[in-house]
């Protein structure tokens, strides 16, 4: 059988981001607290 | 997969109210578009991955602050427009400076040089300069007079003539024969002059 030459694509064709990046944002969700008081938004992010 | 079928709205009404598992259920179920969308403007992995993480951040905060969002089933093309305003933002931001990468085949060095002239090239060109001086002693006064005064100070043959108080063709004969003997020299003496 003719063998592929070809190069292997290096980049998976399906686009996501990474898992990190995922992990980041859920972990961020989690330590955000944004609390109002009057006009004012106090952030506090638990660690 | 009951999850995935729960509507967008009720998933970001239940990540208000406090559900954590809401938010990586609309992450996971958009990620790939929204992340697709980002690569599409920028072309880069890593940079979108940057703004992914930018895009979801923000979102993260609208949503706790429960000040901006109105919920109208239409959660995607929310975070696609936050996602396009701030790679326009940065955009905008950067557009006076040009950023390039350096990769294997392209190096930024190829185009860049340091034109100062390096130690080593100023010890050459310090050693060629004395050694030149060395041999223009060894010339008969009146050679070293006309070759100073034409190229050291930059006299026409016509000047060097008059302070010389020579005709002109003497002073030119002069340069020749200078030019001649220090050929001579160099040659007898074995030296290298070119850096």
């Amino acid at each position: 059988m003719a063998k592929l030459y070809s190069k292997k694509k290096l980049a998976s064709t399906k686009m996501l981001p990474k898992k990190e990046t995922i992990q980041f944002i859920l972990n961020y969700s989690k330590a955000l607290r944004i609390v109002k008081i009057g006009n004012m938004n106090f952030e506090t992010i638990a660690n | 997969m009951a999850k995935s079928q729960t509507p967008d709205a009720v998933l970001v009404q239940m990540y208000i109210s406090g559900n954590e598992d809401a938010l990586a259920t609309l992450i996971n179920r958009y990620q790939s578009r929204i992340f697709g969308f980002i690569y599409s403007k920028v072309n880069d992995r890593d940079i979108a991955d940057d703004y992914f993480q930018e895009t979801f951040i923000r979102v993260i905060r609208t949503l706790k602050t429960k000040e901006y969002y109105n919920e109208k089933g239409k959660f995607l093309p929310w975070v696609m427009r936050i996602a396009n305003n701030l790679i326009v933002d940065d955009f905008r931001k950067n557009k006076n400076i040009k950023m390039m990468r350096d990769t294997e085949e392209y190096s930024i060095f190829s185009f860049i040089k340091d034109v100062t002239p390096s130690v080593e090239s100023n010890l050459i060109s310090s050693q060629i300069s004395f050694d030149l001086h060395k041999i223009i002693d060894e010339l008969p006064l009146d050679q070293q007079e006309v070759l100073k005064m034409r190229f050291f100070q930059d006299m026409s043959f016509k000047e060097i003539a008059e302070a010389t108080n020579v005709s002109m063709n003497t002073s030119l004969g002069r340069m020749r024969y200078a030019i001649n003997n220090m050929r001579k020299i160099i040659e007898k003496n074995n030296i290298y002059l070119s850096a």
